[in-house]
C-alpha cells in the first residue's frame, strides 16, 4: 500500500475520472451518425435557399414602414370594410362551430370503440382522418372552386375542419369514461338514447363543452385567413391592404385579429377552468 | 333533489328544478336565435344558383382531375424539397427564438415578474395569434416572394407555440434537483444546465418535433401567397385550371402529412 503510494500514483487517478453529463443519446454510433446526417441535411437545406440579397436590402426599409406602422394604426380610412371583415368573420366562425358541433356529436359517439359497432366506428374514424389530413386552407380552395366565392365556402371548411378535431377528442374522451356508471344506467333497463343520455352524456359534457369553446377560438384565427382565397372574412380586407402597401390599415387589421384572439382565448381560458 | 308531481299526484324524479329548466330553455332560444342569424347573413351572401349548381360542378372537376398526371411529378421534387427545408429550417428557428422566451416567461426562471415576464407572454401571444399564412403575407412583402420568406414566417409563427409550451414544462419542474445543485455552490446558469435543461429535454424534444409536423402541413400552403414550396405549383396549376396536376399536388401533399404525422408519433413515442 505505502509503496504505491510511494512510487507516485498521481492524485487524479486515485479520485477516478471527473464527473461526465451523460449524453442525451447513449449509443455513439446512432449520436454520431445523427450528428452528421443532421450537419450534412443543414448545410444542403441552408445552400438550396435562393436569397435575392438586394431585394431584401430593399424590403427592409418596407419593413420598417411597418413596423412604424404598428405604432400608428390606421382604423378610419377603411373602417367599413375593415367592419364588414370581421362581423363577416365572426358570422362564419360562430355557424360553423355550431353546425360542427352537432355533427361531431354523432360522429364522435360512432368513433368510441367501446359505444359503436365496429362498422360504424370504422366509417367514423376513416372522417376523421380525412377531416385531419387535409389542411384548411386546401379544403377551402376546393369549395371555393365548387361553390363560388363568398362565406358558404369558408364557413363548410371551418364546419369541416371541426368535425375531425372535435369528434377525435369527444370519442377518446368516451373511451375513457368510467364504465360503471353506464353500466348501472342500464341495469336500470334503459332504452339506448336513455343510456346514453344519463350514462355517458354527463360525464363527457365538461370536456365538450371545454374542447367546442377552445375550437371556437380555433375557428375564428382560421377564419382571419379563409379570406386570403376567396372564401369570405377579414381575410380579402387583408390581402388587398398588403397588396397596396397600406401598411397603417393591415397594421389595424392585425391588432384588431390579436385583440380579438386574446379575448377569445382568455374568455375559453375561464369556461374552462369552470366546467372542468 | 328536483321533484315533480305525476298525474296521480306521486312524486317522481327529475333531472333539473323549474327554475334550471326554465334558465337552460332560454340559453337554448338564445343560441339558437344567434345561429340562425348568422345563417341568415352567410345565405343572403351566397349566390344560391351556383350552390344547386355545385354537384354538376364538383362531378365536372372530378372528371377532369381523374387520373392525376403522373408525369407532372418530375417538377415537383424541387418544391417538394423546398416545403421541408421550409418547415424544418423553420421549426430550428423558431426554437432557437422560443427557448430564451419560455425561460425568461417562466415564473421560477424569469429575472423579473413584473417587467419582463408580461414582454415575454407578449410575444408569445402575439406570434400565436398570426396564422402563418398572414405571416407569409407580410414576409413576401416586406423581403419579396420565395422560400426564406416561407422559412421566417413558419419561424415567427411557432415561436409562441414551442415558447408556451416550454415555459408550462419549465414551470412544472421538480424544485428539489434545482435545489440540490445550487446547494453544490452552483451558478445560477450552472443551475440551469444541470437542474432545468435535462428536466425539460424530454419535453423539448416532444414540442419540436410536434411543431414540426404541424409546420410540415402549414408549409404545404405558403405558397399561394408567393411564399415558396408546393403552394406556389398549386397555386399556378389552380389558376390555369389544370385539375390533373391540382389532384396530384393534392395526393403529394396528403402523403407528407401522413409520413410527418408518422414521423413525429414514433419520435415522441420514442422519447416519452
Amino acid at each position: 500500500m505505502s509503496g504505491a503510494l510511494a512510487t507516485g500514483v498521481r492524485l487524479e487517478d486515485r479520485m477516478g475520472r471527473a464527473w461526465k453529463k451523460p449524453p442525451f443519446i447513449t449509443n455513439p454510433v446512432l449520436r454520431y451518425t445523427l450528428l452528421g446526417a443532421t450537419i450534412i441535411y443543414l448545410y444542403l437545406a441552408v445552400n438550396s435557399i435562393e436569397v435575392n440579397w438586394a431585394r431584401v436590402s430593399e424590403g427592409l426599409v418596407r419593413g420598417w414602414e411597418f413596423v412604424k406602422a404598428f405604432a400608428n394604426p390606421d382604423f378610419t380610412s377603411r373602417w367599413n370594410d375593415i367592419r364588414d371583415g370581421i362581423i363577416e368573420s365572426i358570422i362564419i366562425t360562430i355557424a360553423s362551430t355550431v353546425v360542427g358541433i352537432a355533427i361531431s356529436i354523432p360522429i364522435g359517439l360512432g368513433a368510441a370503440r367501446n359505444i359503436a359497432p365496429l362498422p360504424i366506428y370504422l366509417v367514423c374514424r376513416a372522417i376523421i382522418a380525412l377531416s385531419r389530413a387535409l389542411n384548411e386552407i386546401i379544403v377551402a380552395i376546393l369549395l371555393v372552386a365548387i361553390f363560388g366565392f363568398g362565406p358558404l365556402a369558408g364557413f363548410l371548411t371551418l364546419a369541416f375542419a371541426t368535425i375531425g378535431f372535435l369528434s377525435k377528442l369527444l370519442a377518446e374522451e368516451i373511451e375513457d369514461m368510467s364504465r360503471s356508471q353506464a353500466e348501472a344506467v342500464r341495469a336500470t333497463g334503459s332504452s339506448w338514447l336513455q343510456w346514453i343520455d344519463y350514462g355517458v352524456k354527463p360525464q363527457v359534457m365538461p370536456r365538450l363543452i371545454g374542447l367546442s369553446i377552445y375550437r371556437l377560438d380555433i375557428n375564428f384565427r382560421e377564419s382571419a385567413v379563409l379570406g386570403l382565397v376567396g372564401a369570405g372574412g377579414i381575410g380579402a380586407t387583408l390581402n388587398t391592404a398588403f397588396d397596396r402597401y397600406e401598411f397603417d390599415t393591415a397594421a389595424a387589421i392585425l391588432l384588431i385579429i390579436i385583440v380579438i384572439v386574446m379575448v377569445l382565448e382568455y374568455l375559453s381560458g375561464i369556461i374552462r377552468a369552470r366546467v372542468q | 333533489m328536483p321533484v315533480i308531481e305525476n298525474s296521480q299526484g306521486m312524486p317522481g324524479w327529475r333531472l333539473h328544478t323549474q327554475r334550471q329548466s326554465l334558465t337552460r330553455w332560454f340559453g337554448w332560444l338564445l343560441g339558437v336565435a344567434i345561429f340562425v342569424y348568422c345563417w341568415n347573413v352567410i345565405s343572403e351572401a351566397t349566390t344560391w344558383f351556383f350552390v344547386w349548381d355545385a354537384p354538376r360542378i364538383a362531378g365536372d372537376i372530378t372528371s377532369r382531375a381523374m387520373p392525376p398526371k403522373w408525369s407532372y411529378i418530375d417538377q415537383l421534387w424541387k418544391p417538394i424539397w423546398d416545403t421541408l427545408n421550409m418547415a424544418t429550417l423553420g421549426t430550428i428557428l423558431a426554437l432557437i427564438m422560443a427557448v430564451p422566451v419560455a425561460f425568461l416567461a417562466a415564473r421560477n426562471t424569469t429575472p423579473s415578474a413584473v417587467f419582463i415576464r408580461p414582454v415575454a407572454l407578449l410575444i408569445i401571444v402575439a406570434t400565436r395569434s398570426i396564422n402563418s399564412l398572414i405571416w407569409a403575407l407580410l414576409l413576401v412583402a416586406i423581403i419579396g416572394p420565395g422560400v426564406l420568406a416561407g422559412t421566417i414566417a413558419i419561424a415567427v409563427r411557432s415561436i409562441g407555440f414551442c415558447a408556451k409550451l416550454l415555459y408550462e414544462a419549465i414551470e412544472e419542474i421538480d424544485v428539489k434537483q434545482v435545489e440540490a445543485v445550487t446547494a453544490t455552490g452552483a451558478s445560477r446558469w450552472q443551475g440551469m444546465a444541470y437542474a432545468i435543461v435535462p428536466q425539460i429535454a424530454p419535453a423539448f424534444a416532444g414540442i419540436s418535433v410536434f411543431r414540426w409536423d404541424i409546420n410540415i402541413r402549414e408549409s404545404t400552403v405558403l405558397g399561394l401567397v408567393g411564399a415558396g414550396g408546393i403552394g406556389l405549383q398549386l397555386q399556378g396549376s389552380l389558376n390555369t385550371l389544370a385539375w390533373n396536376q391540382v389532384a396530384l399536388i393534392l395526393i403529394v401533399i396528403l402523403v407528407a402529412v401522413v409520413i410527418s404525422e408518422w414521423v413525429s408519433a414514433k419520435v415522441r413515442g420514442a422519447i416519452i
